[in-house]
């Protein structure tokens, strides 16, 4: 077992430690702790950047967007697919909306690409047949976040679905006998027995989502990104990268690296002690 | 599906009381049913719609005359697609991550979520808790590209296979694994007989995790295959790239492969169009093709990781 521990100690915990270059002045020859301190000098110059608001703005507004459409529709998804008596129907469903898990990124931002693309995309040969305008869907960063989210649906909710199927599967059920000697339709006994058997595994995945609030799915948005809807896309990972590894300039982007992972941790541990208060169930 | 078994072995109220459906329970099922196709068309059509593309003629798929079934059905997509080295060098060198991705990563899980299931090992909690926080707080992106670097890995093929060798999830998953389905007896025998802790692990352990290291090896293969962002950054020379890298040169930023003279131009555009349909199949085709036979594992993996975290 030292090999792993190996692992996360090199991997995980030395840049922890590593971190502390956000207080320096990187200098390749003299490494991270020979380099000079610089106080909070990056953090400074983060907080002036007039780019800041707009990076924060753009990473909240799409976590808190995919929050908002995307933890309830898996659950949605699995309370309909539990009510379905006919098996064949069922699974068909189950396996076809799972499979798009497995598509990979770069695929996923390739397939919006030629679905969206103004001249030879399907969505817009079929919004022109009906008599719509072409829309350059990519290029407007109103549109950016929609994209974003509901491709994210597209591919994710049945996998993410997975987790509340087994959690109805595992509600009591005296409790469903007892809704219906009580003369529960269908609607109430979804909302009296299937949604509290649900609740422990929600907010459990919702504390979880939570807590990646600062770490949108990069990958994505990094390829979906062009300089047309960079207003809405541009958010802080995407911009450590550029100013960090393409630019070079370490400090300052370990310094707004820091600051976003320190946000997490902190939107975690607040959702977590607030779940745990109100639903008595938590992550620790 | 785990739940419909479960479902179908539970004795049935329904069958045996005589309660009618009410009218509004009706209506509601049929709203129910009546969703669940548009979501399945919603998904489906997509998919279809891309393999339709792939197989129809050039022109066809950029004049926009595929919608639903292949038009003046063609391979030439598929032809000029394994025509391209660079793709078929990229296939290669992802199966080659893939392979041995895998293999480190699930022996190195295993390395440690089986000492983490066992009630007797000192530490537990602490080793446990050592883990799970590199899942709330990470020293971010450049320190961890620095350390990479100077472990000399930058430019390697090591730098795809190490530094993201082992996902925190998983761990937990096989921890879980191990606590509920191999018992604390089995070890305390083999002390007994005398079996030394390698041979107890390589003969008794091993095969009884079967299932555990089924479901591993298939979420770090598919991992390791989608995987492209650590090839992005740790990555330089283009015959070390997996095929995620190729995809995004060819598909996303549209880079032309080879010069070609004015009277091709159009012909060859539309060919490059039809062979991002093509490479997109291509792409996804060894996961989907193992898709459905491997389904019930993944579910699998995904439940037991979930019962307690």
């Amino acid at each position: 077992m030292l090999p792993p521990i190996a692992y996360f100690i090199i991997f995980k915990y030395v840049p922890m430690v590593n971190a502390v270059l956000a207080f320096k002045d990187y200098n390749v020859i003299k490494g991270i702790w020979g380099s000079p301190w610089a106080g909070t000098k990056y953090f400074e110059l983060l907080f002036k950047n007039p780019a800041f608001v707009t990076l924060i703005k753009n990473t909240l507004y799409i976590s808190f967007y995919s929050l908002i459409v995307g933890f309830p529709i898996p659950i949605l998804l699995a309370l309909a697919l539990n009510e379905i008596k006919n098996i064949r129907f069922k699974k068909t469903v189950q396996m076809v909306t799972y499979a798009p898990y497995f598509i990979s990124t770069v695929v996923m931002v390739s397939i919006i690409m030629l679905f969206l693309s103004p001249r030879l995309g399907i969505v817009n040969t079929i919004a022109g047949a009906l008599g719509f305008e072409a829309v350059n869907f990519l290029g407007e960063p109103g549109l950016f976040r929609s994209i974003y989210v509901f491709s994210d649906v597209w591919q994710g909710m049945g996998y993410s679905a997975v987790i509340y199927l087994a959690a109805l599967a595992g509600v009591d059920p005296s409790l469903y006998e007892a809704a219906k000697v009580d003369g529960a339709n269908r609607i109430q006994k979804i909302i009296n027995v299937d949604l509290p058997g649900l609740l422990p595994a929600a907010v459990i995945i919702l504390i979880l989502s939570v807590g990646n609030i600062m770490a949108v799915g990069f990958e994505k948005i990094y390829l979906l990104q062009n300089p047309l809807n960079l207003s809405a896309s541009e958010i802080i990972s995407t911009y450590v990268y550029k100013i960090g590894l393409l630019n070079a300039n370490y400090s300052f982007a370990t310094a707004v690296g820091l600051f976003n992972s320190v946000i997490n941790l902190i939107l975690l541990l607040i959702v977590n002690a607030v779940a745990k208060r109100l639903s008595n169930t938590s992550l620790w | 599906m785990p739940n419909t078994q479960t479902n179908a072995g539970r004795p049935r109220i329904k069958s045996s009381s005589t309660i009618r459906e009410s009218w509004g329970d009706r209506v509601f099922i049929t709203v129910v049913y009546f969703m669940l196709t548009v979501v399945l068309i919603a998904v489906l059509y997509p998919l279809i719609y891309i393999v339709s593309s792939s197989l129809s003629s050039p022109a066809a798929v950029s004049s926009g005359k595929v919608w639903l079934w292949p038009i003046d059905l063609t391979f030439d997509g598929y032809k000029s697609v394994l025509r391209n080295d660079q793709v078929l060098t990229g296939y290669a060198n992802s199966l080659f991550y893939t392979a041995c991705g895998t293999f480190i990563s699930v022996a190195l899980t295993i390395m440690i979520a089986y000492p983490l299931s066992k009630k007797t090992f000192v530490g537990r909690s602490s080793l446990m808790m050592f883990i799970t926080f590199t899942m709330l707080f990470s020293g971010g992106l450049i320190p961890t590209y620095l350390v990479v670097k100077t472990m000399g890995l930058i430019d390697t093929r090591w730098a795809l296979l190490i530094p993201n060798a082992v996902w925190v999830w998983q761990v937990i998953i096989a921890r879980t694994f191990f606590q509920n389905s191999i018992p604390e007896e089995l070890s305390e025998a083999a002390d007994i007989d005398g079996c030394s802790d390698i041979r107890f692990i390589f003969s008794i352990i091993l095969p009884l995790a079967k299932p555990i290291i089924a479901v591993l090896s298939l979420m770090y293969a598919v991992g390791q295959w989608n995987a492209y962002f650590d090839a992005l950054i740790y990555l330089k020379s283009q015959s070390l790239y997996p095929l995620q890298l190729i995809l995004r040169s060819i598909l996303i930023l549209n880079s032309s492969t080879g010069n070609m003279d004015a009277s091709e131009m159009i012909k060859q555009q539309q060919m490059a169009e039809l062979m991002k349909y093509s490479l997109i199949v291509m792409a996804s085709l060894p996961v989907l093709i193992i898709y459905p036979f491997v389904q019930r594992y993944f579910v699998q993996g995904m439940l037991i990781g979930s019962v307690k975290g």
